[in-house]
């Protein structure tokens, strides 16, 4: 195992976590705020997948990056439009409909890109983009600060959601309808109108993390091009205690140990591969099992609010 | 009298020739994947398309398909299902079909049912097996990589260590070592066909241990090429089907499954009234297994010899690649 | 919990079997989801060229056309059955098991490693033998959540979505080496599959020239002992009432973390029979892609069942049909099966947003809490 701790592997470890990470931070922080709103969303990966067909063909038939983007954005968007119908107003087993969507997603995205696209194209996405002076810094320099800005953004997704969720009345609406919809509803909340937004919202971000896989880190789309990190998305916001800065301890530690196993079977480590691959799922439920904080889970999670009842 | 048997005559062979010209030859395929794999699936279907077209179109070869068709179950019915539509040839395209093909082809005697890719005809007269020698142009790929590497480090991401992934490798290998023994290859499989995002990692991973040439398999073999192009200077064998199209630059040559000459003959022999019984496997020696090197790429004249006297050796059977 | 509260929870959850208004609306709001979600899917199917009038005749004849497409309706419910039988029981525990994939695996494998080990033995030992290391396996599977639920309070739609990956790995583990089959290893091919199981710890099939199988008449026969486990046995009493109101159950001295713990096992141990059943009554080796996602649309067999293991059975059926027309009809207008996964996702979608289940859950659960809360003043 020559060189296992060099500088070499080092670097490449922390690169591949940074990209693993950025779609799991999208997608996780957005059901974050679904769930801190009372609201279930399984259908992550499905929305990640339309909205990433979606924002690669937008950037392949335009050429515009951005345009592409948007275009995951509001894909996401509808589709918890979706979602909120349904388990918001319409009052529906939310792990069901949350599957329904899945399906949806997964079918459609494939469909789709038969149709339109065909055969798989590659594309030119997000480049990277160095930031002055920082990514001068020896070693960390050229990890951190030489990333396309679609991972930036989801690296400054974190303290934003924080500050959003903690600090603004938006934050603590959805928070609210959460933990007591009742109460909240009581004090002149609209306990449907805050979860469609926060629902929304975290279906949006779903999407961008679709976009940056189809039009940043891989720069293509392929049929079930997410392969179910939608859910692994959705357990992080469990690891995480519906908390940003949690979130992304998870997705790091996920990631990082998937980069780890990879330079491992590289490196020619005698382990079966299979093992190697099941290291990131095992070492994270150890970590939950590890980890004393253990943040209670919202109150109204999952239950759909009933005026009359109350 | 006679001139009436005559005209009664002439109208029936005209039916018949007309109408044996105008009845399409029908067939029906069934695939695990996405005929967009760009791998495994993809391979079968463009050779169907390939075919009908040289047949004349759609009036010529009809073709039915079913994809996606991973659940045994559903498979079983549907070549039950297209059997019993009276499809001349119904392809069951995925190693899993085999204990449905067993089952059904009996009851249609008059259907000719292939699958593959396995060697087993289970003894009945109206089934073919077809598999492809992978290892054969993984063993010329070999060749070339090793040529080629200008680090003495090569890397394989592949999904899982299983059928044709597994024996395509294990020809590169040989291919390898026949060459320069002091080669280092790293393998890693990333446990999943379709994990795009894992597999660019991976590929990643040995781009940045000093690997300057890659290959791999399965359809989510596209992010090894993704990341390939991203670092630039990486080579990259493919296999199943030409990859070129995805990176014009970077891949040297892809292991082709070429299956229209075995369609071809299926075709022909049903038509003859052979429905079955034999084992098809697609190799250098038939070309039925192509080595497309891609005209993008400048390929010295040196290596360009090296890999056609291995593909010669393969066929004539004077180089012995182990699957 | 008083006498009185405990007999508004047994009375109050009886299940819709004994309540016919009840029953028949029940029915008749699933069926009007999926009406409208053909209706949307038409559109879909009308833009691709293909005419819906066409398609949606196959999908009813597909299913009903046949003696051989009914007999595929009930091979596909038995799965179905099973796994919605566990997943009914952890729901009745408000506990969402979403592990059922992996414990399909873990069934699978246990149940087909005991024939394959012991292939001499007659049919008669190894076919229940084979059963129970699969639902034993499958239990596992559903315990290791349950007890870090329980225990340490680890959330288990987190550790059931790791463990379902776990599984996938220590399959292809298994089928890569130890189970591989020989003659594959021998021929070259090395398949991702194991050796055909010994026939005689097959499933005897029900109707000949078809793939139905006495598995069937398990599902069913377990479909009657779940019930009356969770109607008629303490046990299930007290998995019901941690359910409806975990407090009030702590207070009149029910083991919550236990109770959580025992139903995901349950439902661990059906899912992994489903695993076994298909692999001994259909599939008669290990391969990969086994599960057919069985653990995922097993949750809504289970819902449209309401939840209850009798009305599983025709929620089954329901769905195995559904399942069994969609492919027929793909193979009729010729649209790609990614649109037919589109279109099972929107009758999901609208199926579970007739949300009568959601509503007459909550109710049931606040009128129970009101109930006691009244008894208790």
């Amino acid at each position: 195992m020559k060189g296992a701790l060099s500088l070499q592997v080092l670097t490449g470890i922390l690169n591949s976590m940074i990209a693993l990470a950025t779609p799991f931070l999208y997608a996780a922080i957005g059901e974050t705020f679904a769930q801190s709103a009372g609201v279930v969303n399984l259908g992550v990966d499905g929305i990640m997948l339309l909205a990433g067909f979606g924002a690669f063909f937008v950037a392949l038939t335009t050429g515009n990056l951005w345009l592409g983007l948007l275009a995951a954005f509001l894909v996401g968007v509808a589709m918890g439009l979706v979602m909120s119908l349904i388990s918001v107003s319409l009052k529906a087993e939310q792990g069901v409909s949350g599957i329904g969507l899945y399906m949806f997603g997964l079918g459609m995205s494939s469909l789709l890109f038969k149709v339109l696209v065909g055969t798989v194209k590659t594309i030119r996405g997000f480049p990277p983009v160095s930031i002055p002076f920082l990514s001068s810094i020896p070693f960390a320099g050229p990890i951190l600060f030489h990333n396309s800005v679609i991972v930036y953004g989801a690296f400054l997704l974190v303290p934003l959601a924080w500050v959003v969720l903690e600090k603004t009345s938006l934050g603590l609406k959805i928070k609210a309808v959460g933990q007591n919809p009742a109460a909240a509803d009581s004090l002149g909340i609209s306990v449907v109108g805050v979860r469609y937004l926060a629902v929304c919202l975290g279906a949006g971000l779903a999407g961008i993390a679709g976009a940056s896989l189809s039009i940043s880190l891989l720069n293509l789309f392929q049929d079930n091009l997410t392969s179910g990190q939608g859910f692994i998305a959705v357990a992080l916001v469990y690891f995480g205690g519906w908390s940003p800065f949690g979130v992304l301890a998870g997705s790091l530690l996920f990631s990082v140990v998937n980069s780890i196993q990879l330079w491992m079977q590289v490196l020619g480590v005698d382990l079966p591969a299979s093992v190697a691959v099941m290291l990131p799922y095992v070492l994270t439920i150890l970590a939950l099992m590890l980890s004393s904080n253990r943040a209670r889970q919202p109150a109204a999670l999952n239950k759909p609010f009933d005026r009359s009842e109350n | 009298m006679n001139s009436r048997r005559i005209v009664i005559a002439f109208a029936m062979i005209a039916t018949l020739v007309l109408g044996a010209a105008a009845a399409p030859f029908r067939i029906a395929v069934i695939m695990p994947s996405a005929t967009t794999d760009m791998a495994f699936s993809q391979s079968m279907w463009s050779a169907l398309l390939a075919v009908q077209k040289e047949m004349g179109g759609e009036s010529a070869l009809q073709i039915k398909y079913t994809d996606n068709m991973y659940n045994v179950p559903d498979a079983a019915a549907a070549i039950r299902d297209y059997a019993s539509q009276g499809f001349d040839i119904v392809i069951a395209h995925g190693s899993q079909y085999g204990s449905s093909v067993q089952d059904v082809a009996p009851d249609f005697p008059n259907t000719t049912f292939a699958w593959g890719t396995d060697v087993n005809t289970f003894g009945m007269p109206n089934v073919y097996a077809y598999t492809a020698a992978a290892e054969q142009g993984g063993y010329v790929n070999g060749v070339l990589a090793a040529l080629l590497s200008r680090s003495k480090k090569i890397g394989v991401t592949g999904p899982i260590e299983v059928g044709d992934a597994k024996t395509y490798i294990d020809g590169f290998v040989q291919g390898v070592q026949s060459v320069d023994k002091s080669i280092s290859i790293s393998k890693t499989w990333t446990g999943s066909f379709s994990d795009v995002a894992l597999m660019t990692a991976a590929a990643k991973t040995q781009i940045a241990n000093g690997a300057d040439i890659l290959t791999g398999s399965s359809q989510s073999v596209v992010g090894s090429i993704g990341a390939a192009k991203d670092k630039g200077g990486v080579l990259w064998f493919g296999t199943q089907a030409d990859q070129a199209s995805l990176a014009t630059k970077l891949v040297v040559a892809s292991q082709v499954y070429d299956w229209t000459s075995m369609l071809r003959e299926i075709i022909a022999q049903h038509r003859a009234g052979v429905l079955g019984g034999k084992v098809y496997t697609l190799t250098l020696d038939n070309g039925g297994l192509k080595v497309a090197f891609n005209p993008g790429y400048a390929l010295p004249a040196s290596a360009k010899q090296a890999a056609d006297a291995a593909i010669k050796g393969i066929s004539n059977g004077s180089i012995a690649v182990q699957p | 919990m008083s006498s009185s509260e405990r007999s508004a929870v047994k009375a109050e959850t009886r299940g819709p079997v004994f309540d016919w208004a009840k029953l028949v609306l029940n029915g008749a709001l699933p069926l009007a989801g999926v009406v409208m979600a053909l209706a949307v899917a038409g559109v879909f199917l009308a833009l691709l060229g293909a005419n819906p009038l066409t398609a949606y005749a196959a999908l009813v004849a597909g299913s009903l056309g046949s003696t051989f497409g009914l007999t595929q309706t009930l091979v596909k419910a038995t799965p179905l059955l099973l796994v919605g039988l566990g997943i009914c029981i952890a729901f009745r525990a408000n506990v969402i098991n979403i592990g059922a994939e992996g414990q399909i695996i873990l069934g699978a494998l246990a149940g087909a490693a005991v024939p394959l080990s012991m292939p001499t033995l007659p049919g008669w030992f190894l076919i229940p033998l084979a059963c129970a290391a699969g639902f034993a396996a499958g239990a596992l599977w559903g315990f290791v959540p349950g007890i870090l639920k329980a225990r340490m309070r680890v959330n288990e739609i987190l550790s059931t979505i790791m463990m379902n990956a776990i599984a996938q790995q220590l399959m292809n583990f298994l089928l890569q080496g130890p189970m591989m089959d020989p003659e594959n290893v021998r021929q070259g091919t090395f398949l991702a599959q194991s050796a055909r199981i010994p026939t005689q710890a097959w499933l005897p099939r029900l109707v000949p020239r078809t793939l139905l199988h006495a598995g069937l008449i398990l599902a069913v026969v377990l479909a009657v002992v779940v019930y009356i486990f969770l109607w008629r046995t303490t046990v299930g009493y007290e998995i019901r009432a941690v359910g409806l109101n975990p407090q009030a159950s702590s207070y009149a001295g029910i083991d919550v973390p236990f109770n959580v713990a025992l139903s995901l096992t349950l439902a661990g141990g059906f899912a992994g029979l489903a695993g076994v059943v298909e692999v001994i009554g259909v599939q008669h080796r290990l391969m990969e892609g086994l599960t057919s996602g069985y653990g995922f649309t097993g949750i809504v067999a289970a819902l449209l069942g309401g939840l209850h293991p009798l009305g599983l059975i025709p929620a089954a059926v329901f769905f195995g049909d559904l399942l069994v027309g969609a492919d027929k009809m793909q193979r009729a207008v010729q649209v790609p099966s990614s649109l037919v996964t589109a279109i099972l996702g929107m009758i999901v979608l609208f199926v579970s947003g007739a949300g009568i289940w959601a509503r007459t859950w909550a109710a049931r659960r606040l009128a129970v809490g009101r109930r006691g809360a009244e008894a208790r003043r």
